[in-house]
């Protein structure tokens, strides 16, 4: 029982920061139907820039949350800025080429931001600084950090935030007409391209978030860890719904928690033979499932309306 | 009578097909325009190119006296021209109220620091943002409908909707295409009520109709299309008896 608990308070930890890079697989796929393989490189950046930040300040006395955010700030200005301009020099030439062009280029876009990464940090390993609160506590024999605690309140408040941000608001309006029809929304007078500008900035700062805190989770952070944790959020998209915000949240939990409960189990249900290391296994098990089963994911259009 | 909108010699090519021919015609403020014409005629072509929906290969338009550049639908919508469709096309999963809202959006301001922080600016803009849709909601009378889906509604309401979203951006010219199709004969004679009502109000229309009764009895002046060239423009009753046009109904004479 304390292991089930135990790898539920994980798996939502991991689930939210999913979530988070999901929205932006999600808003971008919603209104222009391209998946953006470039995303989780925008997560790495966010969280390799915010550290050069971070690290510098660590020792200046200023109290850990605040350097934080302070690295938070710069790192979220660095992706807003990153997301515009890959969007401007790489998918907006290829608005009404076929879709498997913007699709290879998203994938090129990845290993060039990668790479330039590489440049940029180096190849090793970096620890990042434990500044946020640490303290540990226990609920019915599992324990966990107060580190996950912000994790998660931070990644539900701000998609909170955009829910009522895309709901609510004149801009989220103009969003949701621009993806239902790019072309009759223009004839409102909403200029598409910016609001396409708009939705990769968004996400970007979505994944900027997502990268400060999944470094603050595992304190470490590396040029190369972007591209599996943008394959598993793009599985969470998929498995909510691609499109879909809600779903894309709804997905990232629920991927994160499978996740999580599937490493916990996975060494007492084989004997011993296969280890926790076989998580992120588990993830694309559900990828296949997916789209086996129900291609248009949990709360995809398509099928409710089938059904 | 002020000219509003000016068409000189406008041509569009699909491939080697010549949909438009050097069509001309000018619209005159506060008038009711027909654009009839057989199916194929080029009727449709010719507001696509207008709404700048398809970039037209010759010829100019003028529109309030200053000339309307090949340019993109947003810039066409900002100059006061709106349109509705054929085909009706809403954003089918927002409410009719947001439908109308979005159709507002060229006349509010309030950008991504205004959606984030919600100051008291942004919050007054959208409280008379919302009345304005309620009030179009009701002048094309379908208020009852405001929070229902679009893809909800009926046919004719359907309609109406698209109206009242095209109505939101201010329009000086309401361009309506084939908006009598599929209705039945009450909700036509409400249709027309609502466009000579519109017209009242100071605003121009041009109309595509295939419904000859209601072109008939609405329009000042009447062109008629065949094979993308225009064959007439005229008083209905002019047009009604032009052998040209007996002929592109009802086809050749031999």
């Amino acid at each position: 029982m304390d292991i089930f608990l135990q790898q539920l308070i994980n798996g939502l930890t991991l689930g939210s920061i999913y979530a988070l890079v999901a929205l932006g697989y999600t808003m971008v796929y919603g209104i222009l139907g391209l998946i953006n393989f470039a995303h989780g490189e925008v997560v790495m950046i966010g969280a390799l820039s915010s550290l050069t930040i971070i690290r510098p300040l660590a020792d200046s006395g200023l109290p850990g949350p605040v350097v934080v955010l302070i690295g938070l700030f710069f790192a979220v200005l660095v992706c807003m800025a990153l997301g515009f301009t890959v969007e401007r020099v790489a998918y907006r030439p290829l608005r009404n080429a076929p879709r498997l062009a913007p699709l290879i280029t998203a994938i090129g876009v990845s290993i060039v931001l990668q790479q330039l990464a590489m440049l940029i940090w180096g190849r090793s390993y970096h620890s990042v600084p434990a500044l946020l609160p640490s303290g540990t506590h226990e609920v019915l024999g599992a324990t966990f950090t107060e580190v996950q605690v912000i994790i998660v309140v931070v990644a539900a408040v701000t998609m909170m935030g955009l829910v009522l941000l895309v709901n609510r608001t004149r801009l989220g309006r103009a969003m949701r007409a621009t993806a239902e029809n790019p072309a009759i929304a223009g004839l409102m007078g909403v200029d598409a391209n910016r609001i396409i500008s708009l939705t990769f900035v968004i996400g970007s700062a979505l994944a900027a978030l997502a990268g400060v805190l999944v470094s603050a989770n595992y304190g470490i952070a590396h040029y190369n860890m972007g591209f599996i944790l943008g394959l598993k959020a793009f599985t969470a998209a998929v498995l909510g719904g691609i499109g879909n915000l809600a779903g894309a949240m709804v997905g990232g939990v629920l991927l994160g928690v499978i996740e999580a409960l599937g490493a916990g189990y996975i060494g007492d249900l084989t004997g011993g033979v296969l280890g926790s290391h076989y998580q992120d296994v588990f993830a694309f098990f559900v990828l296949i499932g997916v789209l086996i089963f129900r291609p248009s994911g949990l709360m995809g259009e398509k099928v409710s309306e089938r059904a | 009578m002020t000219v509003l909108l000016e068409a000189r010699s406008i041509s569009k090519y699909f491939g080697g097909v010549q949909a438009l021919k050097d069509v001309s015609l000018t619209i005159n403020e506060g008038e009711i325009y027909g654009l009839i014409g057989p199916n194929g005629a080029g009727k449709t072509t010719f507001f696509n190119v207008l709404t700048g929906l398809y970039q037209r290969d010759g010829g100019d338009i003028a529109f309030a006296d200053k000339p309307l550049r090949l340019s993109s639908p947003h810039e066409v919508a900002n100059v006061g021209i709106a349109r509705t469709f054929q085909n009706i096309r809403l954003f089918a999963n927002m409410t009719a109220r947001e439908n109308v809202m979005v159709g507002r959006h060229l006349r509010t301001r309030a950008g991504v620091f205004g959606a984030v922080f919600r100051d008291r600016r942004t919050r007054a803009e959208e409280a008379a943002l919302r009345r304005r849709a309620d009030e179009l909601l009701h002048y094309v009378g379908i208020e009852h409908r405001a929070d229902d889906i679009a893809r909800h509604l009926s046919y004719g309401d359907q309609r109406r909707l698209e109206i009242a979203r095209a109505l939101a951006t201010d329009p000086k010219l309401l361009a309506l295409d084939e908006p009598a199709a599929g209705m039945n004969a009450t909700e036509t004679e409400a249709l027309k009520t609502l466009i000579e009502g519109l017209r009242a109000d100071g605003l121009t229309v041009l109309l595509i109709e295939h419904d000859v009764r209601l072109v008939m009895g609405l329009c000042d002046r009447v062109a008629v299309l065949d094979y993308g060239e225009k064959i007439a423009e005229d008083v209905p009753a002019h047009v009604q008896s032009n052998p040209k046009v007996i002929e592109a109904y009802l086809g050749g004479t031999a």
